[in-house]
């Protein structure tokens, strides 16, 4: 395997990663104001999440750092073109993050109240434009000959030559990563909770994935029109199917578990959905970064983007120690946190 | 200047002045913290305890928000810089990258620790933590230094035939000779931040007659950590900031000590107005032949000004160059002045008493933030028209594609939200102050969702 491929799966994988990670922090956010209704639940709520959402948002950042490492080429032209859209991921991170380091400084409830919205809505939007991007990575772009573009936030809504960030496919897109991870978030919070937010989060998360189910159908057979070269892909190289199955397998194995009432398994079988999907994604684009939509000659590849060999070496070697160090001590940190919330250090100790 | 240029260079020095803001304070406590946190653990003195858990509070708050402003700075180099990132990501996305996978994980996770994990990890894991998160923030400061000090100093590179740069040693580019003495300043410059902001808030409480017992601590804390901050600031991380300077960046040099014309036995000019007409400085306050001394150590040296160099390579804002290194350098001499007099008064045991002492203490704190804005522009304003240090013009380096209108929309929405971070901010953080060190004993934190 040739360096640039493996640093495309490494790069593939820090936003896989982030999007499982941080995906039940959105997901939790998502559904936040729905099953915690009372000011002590929403505390129970937070606290799930309250030790971990910080690192697992550092995937985001890292993997830009990584990927503008690998094909700076390919972080220039993508960043410079979803320039609108980004600016505004941007301001609701932004928001995203306070909300959460904020809401509890006060016990005034308008206080609260409003940094819950926040939190609630900058979730949703988070995951709509995350999803969008996915969506747009997919279908591809109007590069031109000099390797840069720029896509309006709408033009026609039809996905075209020249296409907007937002068409009907990355719409859908948009609010399947909506559901996907709402369910992912609810079956997280049914792992560290109890009583009435785990009950109220198991009827999001049954609900949730037969919706998850559905959108998913429909997209499936959209690709094939919306983005050719993915069929082509694997027409090509067959063995990667392994990667659609494998997601496909892990959505059925979390409807089973549901049904056994293994919370978990659920979990981690989500999560399995969700990072095959993404694998799917990356295994029919490959070996693109970013498609052209006018003149495929024009695409960006990670073999015309790449850095040097030298610091694409030099890169790994100091990759695998960091990341190394970083897996084990976040698995540590995991381990600690472990178990339900625990609602004694929260009652009566209000301020 | 086409205008989507001037609005990215605004957009880029808003947004990162305004970042800095906080990762100044942060790591600043993190090795004040950290000092508390072990004298608490070794000798089990639960006053100690108490000042590290408030001051935990305090960073976890500026954390949240260096954070938050943190992320626009990494997007903004593709966004805003597309032909940049494409001329320099081969060599400073490696210093990026490391920032992420060695610095942020490490920050953020070990935050969590010790906000929620006193009681589930025990104290010698919550000491371990406050190590950590020295450790992680001082080696951001590290490795988004070693970037910048790659753009004022380009080291360790080829130029493909693509005319992009590809680094030739990672060793080189993280002992770039720019790198040590820039981090050296930076990080003497967040600790003085940091010791200011304890001293002014124990200040507060002895004037008000509150919290005594904190108050001397912090007190105490702050001045000794000042004073040496600040002696350092002076000699030798700046001294041999300016050395550097004026080897590799004469123009630099020239501009910002308001230096026109080349000559020996050069004067310092200590006050007084650029005259952008006239090329001479207007109502002119200078040491004489001072800075040939300093950069040469000898009174008669020749120091090269900048009429000798041709006008399009002067950095486009001298004046404000010129005041911004001024700036810096008075507010460090006053620094200096004032953190020895109170370092005095605190050994002979007088300096809890000395109202008007405490009162400078106090209102004194706002200035190291100023005086380190100051010296980034002079840092970067002083780099121009290089974004890379004679390799790389700022005139080239934007998104071709993102147009002014695109810029401006997003620097307004900047401007807005920033404003709103500003004042959340700043009501926080007095909140925290107000409540005091003793009535944060229970678990509650700032950052802290819960309890
Ligand atoms: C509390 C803040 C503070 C104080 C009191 C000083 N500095 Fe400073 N200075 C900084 C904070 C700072 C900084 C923010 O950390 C900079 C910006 C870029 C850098 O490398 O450090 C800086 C830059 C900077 C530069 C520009 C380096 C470049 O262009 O790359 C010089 C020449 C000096 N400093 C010299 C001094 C001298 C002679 C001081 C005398 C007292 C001084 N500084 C006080
Ligand atoms: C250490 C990491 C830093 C890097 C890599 C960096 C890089 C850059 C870049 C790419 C620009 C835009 C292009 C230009 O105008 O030259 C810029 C401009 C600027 N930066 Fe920095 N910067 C860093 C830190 C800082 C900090 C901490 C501050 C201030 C607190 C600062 C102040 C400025 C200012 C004032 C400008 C505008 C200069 C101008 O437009 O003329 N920089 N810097
Ligand atoms: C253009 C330059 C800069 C870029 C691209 C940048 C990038 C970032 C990013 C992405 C974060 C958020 C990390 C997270 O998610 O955990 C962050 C936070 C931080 N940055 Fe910056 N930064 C810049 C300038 C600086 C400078 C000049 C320093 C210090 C010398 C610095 C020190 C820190 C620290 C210590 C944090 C942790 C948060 C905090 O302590 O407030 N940054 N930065």
């Amino acid at each position: 395997m040739s360096i640039d491929i493996l640093w495309f799966v490494i790069v593939v994988t820090m936003f896989a990663v982030y999007a499982v990670l941080d995906g039940f922090n959105l997901g939790t956010g998502m559904v936040y104001l729905f099953v915690a209704r009372t000011d002590l639940e929403r505390r129970v709520v937070m606290k799930a999440i309250g030790p971990v959402w910080k690192g697992n948002e550092v995937w985001l950042v890292a993997g830009g750092g990584v990927l503008f490492l690998a094909f700076p080429k390919a972080f220039a032209a993508g960043f410079s073109g979803f320039y609108l859209a980004l600016n505004m991921v941007l301001w609701v991170l932004i928001m995203r993050g306070l909300s959460i380091a904020l809401r509890s400084h006060f016990p005034n409830s308008l206080w609260r109240d409003f940094w819950d919205t926040v939190f609630a809505s900058s979730s949703v939007l988070l995951a709509m434009v995350l999803g969008a991007a996915v969506g747009n990575i997919i279908r591809g772009v109007p590069l031109a000959g000099d390797g840069y573009f720029f896509v309006p936030l709408w033009t026609t809504f039809m996905p075209g030559p020249t296409p907007g960030i937002l068409d009907w496919f990355t719409v859908l897109m948009g609010l399947l990563t909506v559901a996907i991870l709402a369910v992912h978030g609810a079956n997280y919070l049914m792992i560290k909770t109890d009583a009435v937010i785990h009950s109220r989060a198991s009827r999001i998360a049954v609900a949730g994935g037969w919706v998850v189910v559905l959108l998913t159908l429909v997209l499936m057979s959209t690709l094939p029109f919306v983005q050719p070269v993915l069929r082509h892909t694997y027409d090509t190289y067959p063995l990667g199917s392994i990667l659609p199955m494998l997601s496909v397998t892990a959505l059925a194995g979390a409807l089973y578990f549901r049904r056994v009432g293994k919370e978990t398994a659920v979990f981690f079988s989500w999560a399995l959905f969700i990072l095959g999907g993404l694998g799917s994604v990356a295994w029919g684009l490959f070996p693109n970064l970013l498609i052209a939509t006018e003149d495929p000659t024009h695409s960006l590849t990670i073999y015309n983007t790449a850095a040097s060999p030298y610091g694409l070496q030099v890169g790994l070697v100091w990759f695998s120690i960091g990341i190394t160090m970083v897996i084990a001590y976040t698995t540590w940190v995991y381990l600690g946190f472990r178990g339900k919330v625990d609602r004694s250090s929260i009652e009566g100790n209000y301020e | 200047m086409t205008s989507a240029l001037f609005y990215d260079r605004l957009q880029f020095a808003v947004t990162v002045i305004f970042h800095y803001l906080f990762p100044q304070l942060t790591m600043g406590l993190a090795l004040l913290i950290f000092y508390l946190k072990s004298r608490a653990y070794w000798t089990h003195d639960a006053h100690y305890d108490q000042a590290g858990h408030f001051w935990t509070k305090i960073f976890a708050l500026s954390f949240a928000f260096g954070v938050a402003t943190g992320i626009p700075m990494e997007f903004q180099f593709g966004m805003n810089w597309a032909k940049f990132s494409t001329f320099a990501g081969g060599v400073i996305g490696q210093t990026l990258a490391m920032e992420g996978i060695f610095a942020f994980f490490l920050e953020s996770t070990f935050l969590g620790v010790l906000l929620f994990g006193k009681k589930k990890f025990g104290p010698f894991i919550h000491w371990m933590a406050a190590l950590m998160l020295l450790l992680g923030s001082w080696l951001s400061g590290l490795f988004v230094i070693a970037t910048n000090a790659w753009m004022q100093h380009p080291v360790s590179y080829t130029i493909d035939h693509d005319g992009a740069v590809h680094v030739t040693s990672l060793w080189g580019l993280l002992t770039n000779p720019w790198l040590f003495w820039q981090f050296s300043h930076v990080m003497t410059a967040a600790v003085a931040t940091g010791s200011f902001v304890m001293a002014a808030v124990g200040a507060y409480y002895l004037l008000s007659g509150i919290h005594l017992d904190s108050a001397k601590t912090f007190v105490r804390t702050g001045v000794v950590a000042g004073a040496g901050a600040s002696l350092l600031l002076l000699f030798p991380t700046g001294h041999h900031e300016a050395l550097q300077v004026f080897e590799h960046q004469p123009i630099k040099g020239a501009a910002f000590e308001g230096h026109f014309y080349t000559e020996a036995g050069a004067d310092l000019v200590l006050l007084g107005q650029p005259n952008m007409d006239t090329l001479t400085i207007d109502n002119p306050l200078v040491a004489p032949q001072m800075l040939s001394f300093i950069i040469h150590k000898h009174f008669g040296a020749e120091i090269k000004g900048l009429t000798d160099f041709p006008r399009e390579q002067w950095p486009d804002t001298m004046p404000l160059l010129y005041y911004a290194y001024h700036m810096m350098v008075g507010l460090g001499t006053i620094f200096l002045s004032l953190m020895l007099t109170a370092l005095v008064l605190l050994w002979r045991g007088h300096l809890f008493q000395a109202r008007w002492m405490l009162w400078a203490l106090m209102l004194i704190a706002p200035f190291p933030y100023i005086a380190t804005t100051a010296g980034w522009m002079t840092a970067e304003l002083g780099r121009q028209p290089w974004l890379v240090y004679g390799l790389f013009r700022t005139a080239e380096g934007n998104s071709p594609l993102v147009g002014s209108g695109n810029v401006l929309f997003s620097l307004l929405g900047f401007l807005g939200l920033y404003l709103f971070l500003g004042l959340l901010f700043l009501f926080l953080f007095f909140e925290i102050i107000s409540r005091g060190p003793a009535a944060l004993s229970g678990t509650r934190s700032i950052s802290e969702p819960m309890s």
